[in-house]
């Protein structure tokens, strides 16, 4: 029987999406002003980084009253129920065709394996490329009071860790969202909202 | 995207202006009522008070320099005591933060390498009549050359004649089959008039013996530039004249490239302002904020390209994305100059040259080969201001390329900036036993000079002699450098560079150390490792990807949905 939950509300969503558009346009421009590839050139990749840094600023800012208000920040509590079931899913069950072992249901709509990765995610990824990210672009307002260990090599270095973080992340986060019942169930559902579970 | 604030910030304060215009202006109107009847009628006014054509003093058959001077010393009492104060008489100066003693009296350069012993030729660009040998008179009033600086054409001062313009129509150098005009002396003297890029131009366009040689920024193409060549002096542009910048009290001229200002990192200058600052820097006007701020003015404002632009003034001068190459005029300098082939004569012992496809000079019997370079892209080095020049004293090491100037300044001291300079190599003669730079007799015709004799050992003996050198007889040729900064020829504001010459691995600043720039640098460690990472979750994700679609057909019998 094909049951279907509402488990990503409309305001979740359009911040889910928005900031994946943002982030793979941090990752293209960012790894252009890094050096990596030339393709829009680097004064428009500088702008289009930092503008779009803005907006996801400006988006965070909104993610976060919302996981405050709403308290689904308590969908990222770690838990180690079943995590040992999911990963050994991930290992060999789903080559053997079994069932996810995850029951999911909209207070707890992540399994404890992304519970952790967008834990850290929000508590490690994030913060380092803020912080770095704001140390880069307001540098000429603070070297001179920076001491002599932390120049903007320093910050730009700190900053290319956290998008290269981010990369390995989305690497992973994409992929994982074909490992539903269908490869595109999952994407499906973050974009209806609903959840079809077997 | 980015522009919009700025510029909606920019209109903004421009609409507050215009409107505050308008009160003092419906003030004013409402105040004086009869205002609009001063208005005079139109007349041609002419800008000085003075017409020097109509002074009796310069009415006179003038048959010398000298006794021009005279006549202009009557009223402008003072003027020859000030002009004899500066540089540009003395040639002469002692360098207060390195406490050597320069000026073109003592230096050596890699072009000509000095003026010892070849006063006669060099010295035309000398301020003065007469400075042929060290008996030049330094403290006599008319030895000034006025008209140097205050003509308004139709005077030249002739190399070979110690500073003087030729008074009748005269073979030179002799028996060259080469002949001078005479200089109309009471005509010249009678259109006197302030100083112009051509006056100006006259010697410092034609620094190293010719057109554009020496500096790269400065040539003959400046006197009647486009706004395309200097955004400042082009004709239309700001039409500006040298002293617009390098603005001139009592006969002493701001700005000099002995005593540069690296960085000046303060607001433009008022007008009355007491200031010791040089007012020929670009900050002198613009200010070191020069670029449209957005608003916050920088703190919020790092958004835009104006207040990022801004940041910029901490590490780089303006002329280094301002002026994105020299010798653009159509005007080579030279880039290289080996003096070591010169003396060599043709097979009939005859002096010869070699011209390029374009006509220039590329060798001389005289001066050895040349190498020419136009619209050149500049190196970039930091500079603090300071610079000490290797002098004809001074031990060198032949076994490196002699610096014969050294410009100093590392990355992060506060007055240290990363300038565009035309670095000019060469080779010069040595004295192989007492390893000091030699200054040779070249141009004044006579038995020993190069020009005219093609001898080595006899144009050093003579020039070493009038240098006060000492000379063992045994000479080499050792490489040279010298550092020119670039700082004419400032493009407009739209051909200044983008960011990605600099900012890319392979740009402008490849060679610059001690900043990181982005862009250009970064850790090859942490690229390696990160790429290394995300290639291994890609690798790893597809892999479970065929491992799932090959297991996923297996069980497709049990029901996978």
């Amino acid at each position: 029987m094909i049951e279907r939950i509402y488990l990503f509300k409309r305001f979740e969503r359009f911040w889910h999406w928005s900031q994946a558009a943002l982030a793979l346009t941090l990752l293209i421009t960012g790894f252009e002003v890094h050096g990596s590839y030339s393709l829009l050139g680097f004064g428009q990749a500088v702008s289009t980084h930092t503008t779009a840094a803005w907006l996801l600023v400006g988006l965070w800012i909104f993610a976060i009253f919302w996981h405050f208000t709403t308290g689904e920040w308590r969908q990222y509590i770690p838990s180690f129920d079943q995590l040992g079931a999911v990963i050994r899913h991930y290992s060999y069950g789903i080559f053997l065709g079994r069932p996810h072992p995850y029951r999911v249901v909209p207070e707890r709509k992540h399994n404890p394996l992304q519970r952790l990765a967008y834990l850290g995610l929000k508590l490690a990824i994030n913060p380092l490329i803020w912080a770095s990210g704001i140390a880069y672009l307001f540098y000429a307002q603070w070297r001179d009071l920076a001491p002599a260990w932390l120049g903007l090599q320093e910050v730009a270095i700190a900053h290319t860790l956290g998008a290269f973080m981010m990369l390995v992340f989305l690497i992973a986060h994409v992929y994982f969202t074909t490992t539903g019942p269908t490869p595109l169930a999952h994407i499906k559902a973050m974009i209806t909202g609903y959840e079809e579970t077997h | 995207m980015i522009k919009n604030p700025s510029r909606a910030g920019g209109r903004l304060a421009r609409h507050a202006l215009l409107a505050c215009l308008l009160l003092v202006a419906l003030n004013a109107a409402a105040q004086t009522p009869a205002a609009s009847d001063a208005a005079p009628a139109r007349t041609e006014v002419k800008e000085s008070t003075a017409e020097h054509g109509k002074f009796s003093q310069l009415k006179k058959p003038f048959k010398t320099g000298e006794e021009v001077t005279e006549a202009c010393l009557s009223c402008h009492t003072e003027a020859a005591r000030q002009v004899m104060a500066t540089r540009h008489w003395t040639w002469d100066y002692v360098n207060p933060s390195t406490g050597q003693r320069l000026g073109k009296k003592t230096m050596l350069n890699s072009f000509c390498i000095a003026d010892r012993s070849n006063e006669a030729f060099c010295n035309a660009c000398h301020v003065g009549y007469g400075w042929k040998d060290d008996r030049f008179d330094f403290s006599s009033e008319r030895n000034v050359d006025c008209l140097a600086c205050h003509n308004t054409g139709q005077y030249a001062k002739i190399p070979g004649l110690a500073g003087h313009p030729a008074y009748q129509r005269m073979e030179y150098p002799p028996d060259s089959g080469k002949f001078v005009e005479a200089v109309d002396l009471p005509k010249v003297a009678r259109r006197v008039g302030k100083t112009s890029r051509a006056t100006c131009g006259a010697c410092h366009f034609y620094g190293g013996g010719g057109d554009g040689v020496k500096h790269g920024d400065l040539d003959s193409s400046l006197k009647q530039p486009d706004r395309k060549l200097d955004v400042h002096m082009g004709v239309d542009g700001g039409n500006f004249t040298c002293a617009t910048c390098h603005k001139t009290e009592s006969h002493r001229i701001a700005g000099s490239r002995i005593t540069p200002t690296a960085s000046d990192p303060h607001r433009a200058i008022l007008r009355g302002e007491k200031t010791d600052r040089n007012p020929a820097s670009c900050q002198a006007c613009h200010g070191d904020q020069p670029h449209q701020p957005g608003p916050g003015a920088g703190l919020l404002g790092s958004l835009t390209r104006g207040d990022r632009l801004n940041a910029h003034t901490r590490t780089l001068a303006c002329q280094t994305c301002h002026i994105p190459a020299f010798a653009r005029g159509g005007v080579p300098t030279k880039m290289f100059w080996d003096w070591s082939t010169a003396g060599t004569l043709d097979a009939d012992g005859k002096p010869f040259q070699k011209k390029d496809e374009h006509g220039h000079v590329i060798f001389d019997s005289k001066k050895g080969d040349f190498r020419l370079g136009e619209n050149v892209e500049p190196d970039y080095v930091w500079f603090d201001g300071r610079v000490d020049y290797t002098l004809k004293s001074d031990r060198i090491d032949p076994a490196h390329i002699v610096r014969i100037n050294a410009f100093h300044g590392d990355a992060g001291e506060p007055d240290a900036r990363i300038w565009p300079v035309k670095r000019f190599r060469g080779k010069q003669p040595y004295d192989l036993e007492h390893l000091t730079l030699l200054v040779p007799h070249t141009a004044t015709p006579d038995d020993t000079a190069l020009w005219f004799n093609y001898d080595w050992d006899r144009a050093l003996a003579a020039g070493t002699a009038a240098a006060g050198q000492p000379f063992s007889g045994r000479f080499g040729f050792v490489e040279t450098e010298m550092l020119w900064p670039i700082t004419h020829m400032v493009a407009p504001g739209e051909q200044a560079l983008g960011c990605v010459e600099c900012h890319s691995r392979d740009g402008r600043l490849k060679a610059v150390s001690g900043v990181y720039l982005p862009g250009r640098d970064h850790s090859l460690l942490l690229d390696r490792a990160g790429f290394g990472l995300a290639g291994l979750a890609l690798l790893g994700v597809l892999g479970h990807g065929t491992l799932r679609i090959f297991t996923r057909r297996k069980h497709k019998g049990h029901g996978n949905d």
